[in-house]
């Protein structure tokens, strides 16, 4: 459809013009939040599973990628490369022991491998512990382009982004993407037309693993620190939090709800401290009884009705 | 004549923690026949169906396909050697459409189901055969509809042309006519008729018009144990089975 084509035209548009009228590393650190969104959006809207502890993903590439840059030296391009590749790899080694199960003891089983992780970060000594793993440089890409300056990381965020945005729509709507949908639709009849739903499943954890760790290792390198916060599993509810307000299982609804929920966070910090939790909770019980397919999915079944198509 | 037999199980048991659904039951089906497998509710078809197809595993007995072992075999791997199931409670993709229900059967064998960098064009070049298919079921003009707004009598028939499309050997339809007003019925028997042409079909059916009308062999389950076993007219003025089942259906 060319309308669609237009519509991704004007939003790219708008994000490259962007930087000039809003802070660049807000909305580099949206991007980022966005781009784990999208990713656990691939499990949970078009897969059917419900991962909870996905932030391990965002935070063990972020320490992959400060450690390999900051350390041995790696140029940003490679490090953010081997980080995602890491984080597909973890999610391979978690995504086999909790395929196994469904439904809530897939949520437990990925909670509680999480968690793990998350203590061993807590004590391995090359996280820094609490304190994070401060002062990654940003580098250069390539070895020409400055990153330092927050202008020219802005383009290489964006430039990741998008990639990262094409990769899962493209596997949504792909042959292997069908297959997902049958999967979350019906598993049973998916088993009996002949596919191993298993391996389905392990392919679409492990590229949502990469993808939430693209996004944790990009994240490093805005941020030039690798932190907890990112492994926690505030961090898992948070996404999970993003995904059902923007919409489950449409294209758009992650970008919209972190987006969303990292301009309130940025907004309301310094205004309400800590009651900024409470907030988030309640926007999240509202979405949950009020609208349940989030804001992207009203606003699409809004425009049917109006236009009284399907 | 062992090659006559498409399908054999041999004394297969199904104990849930002491209740034994499925109790020794040794079943032969033959190679281009309709057999039909009857009982009371609760009698243990659709166990025998989810043990046949290894969504449940036996407690103990064997099961040959084509006179091999296939005890062992993990569901996914039954269905790709040609015994494709149908579920009693229907099973469709509710939120694709009709089209699309029938092409994730056909898409399987292009090999390009894990290809999440390809585009779903790709799949575009299935769809005269999935239009082939829905027509036979007469669903050709549904065909663009998201399937959970179909009448529930299309959708046991959108079932019916998606298993065809992995054209199986053996088909096991678990009571495809249930729930069904008197015309689909009629249309899902002819349905079945017509398909089983060249293919063995293995169905949980409550309805005797049906089973009267297109079955060859009927095997009547009662209690997990096979009770009886032959053609209609032998197996319907069997005493044992008029006790056990005839009496209590509604047909
Ligand atoms: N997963 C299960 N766990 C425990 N009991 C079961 C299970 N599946 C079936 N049963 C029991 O086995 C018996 C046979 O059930 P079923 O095969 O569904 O009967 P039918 O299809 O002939 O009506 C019933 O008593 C049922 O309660
Ligand atoms: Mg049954």
């Amino acid at each position: 459809m060319n309308r669609k084509r237009v519509g991704y035209a004007f939003l790219l548009a708008l994000m490259l013009v962007a930087p000039a009228v809003v802070y660049p590393v807000l909305v580099m650190k949206i991007l980022c939040f966005a781009l784990f969104a999208c990713a656990f959006n691939l499990l949970i809207g078009y897969t059917g599973l419900l991962s909870f502890g996905h932030a391990i993903f965002l935070g063990t590439a972020g320490y992959v990628a400060g450690h390999s840059i900051k350390v041995w030296g790696f140029p940003p391009e490679l490090g953010l490369i081997f980080a995602a590749l890491a984080a597909a790899a973890l999610g391979w080694v978690i995504g086999s022991l909790a395929i196994r199960r469904s439904g809530i003891y897939f949520a437990m089983i990925t909670l509680a491998l999480a968690q793990m992780m998350y203590f061993f970060f807590l004590q391995a000594p090359f996280t820094g512990g609490e304190d994070g793993l401060q002062d990654v440089p940003r580098g250069k890409l390539l070895g020409v382009v400055d990153l330092a300056d927050d202008y020219n990381l802005y383009y290489f965020v964006l430039a990741i982004f998008v990639f990262a945005f094409w990769l899962i729509h493209r596997t949504i709507h792909s042959p292997f993407g069908q297959v997902l949908k049958a999967i979350r639709e019906n598993e049973a009849r998916a088993i009996s037309l002949g596919y191993d739903v298993a391996k389905y499943k392990l392919l679409a954890f492990v590229l949502s693993a990469g993808l939430a760790g693209l996004a944790g290792a990009t994240k490093t390198l805005v941020f030039r620190f690798a932190t907890l916060t990112d492994a926690h599993w505030h961090t898992s509810g948070e996404v999970v939090l993003m995904t059902l307000l923007g919409g489950m299982g449409t294209v758009f609804g992650p970008v919209v709800g972190a987006a969303t929920i990292i301009t309130l966070q940025n907004e309301l910090a310094d205004k309400v401290g800590s009651l900024v939790t409470v907030i988030m909770g309640a926007i999240f019980v509202v979405c949950v009884l009020a609208f349940r397919r989030g804001i992207v999915g009203e606003l699409g079944a809004l425009y049917k009705r109006m236009t009284g198509t399907r | 004549m062992a090659e006559d037999c498409i399908l054999e199980t041999r004394n297969l048991v199904k104990e849930f923690k002491g209740f034994i659904a499925v109790n020794d039951v040794s079943l032969k089906v033959r190679r281009g026949h309709i057999h039909a497998l009857i009982g009371p509710n609760g009698a243990g078809k659709t166990t025998v169906f989810n043990l046949l197809t290894k969504f449940l595993a036996p407690t103990r007995g064997h099961i040959q396909f084509n006179g091999q072992d296939i005890t062992p075999e993990r569901p996914a791997q039954i269905a790709r050697r040609g015994i494709v199931r149908s579920f009693q409670i229907s099973a469709v993709f509710p939120h694709l459409t009709v089209l699309e229900n029938v092409r994730i059967a056909l898409q399987r064998k292009l090999g390009i189901s894990f290809h999440f960098w390809r585009s779903d064009k790709t799949l575009n070049a299935l769809d005269g055969r999935a239009m082939e298919l829905l027509a036979q079921v007469g669903l050709e003009s549904f065909a663009g509809m998201v399937t959970v707004e179909l009448p529930y009598g299309r959708k046991r028939a959108l079932e019916i042309a998606t298993t065809l499309a992995l054209e199986p050997e053996l088909m096991l339809l678990d009571e495809p006519t249930q729930g069904m007003g008197h015309e689909d019925v009629g249309l899902v028997k002819d349905l079945i008729k017509k398909v089983s042409a060249n293919r063995t079909v293995l169905m949980v059916e409550h309805n005797m018009g049906v089973v009267a009308d297109i079955s060859d062999t009927i095997t009547v389950l009662a209690r997990g144990a096979v009770l009886a076993e032959g053609p209609y007219a032998e197996v319907s003025k069997n005493p044992a089975v008029v006790e056990a089942y005839m009496g209590t259906t509604q047909a």
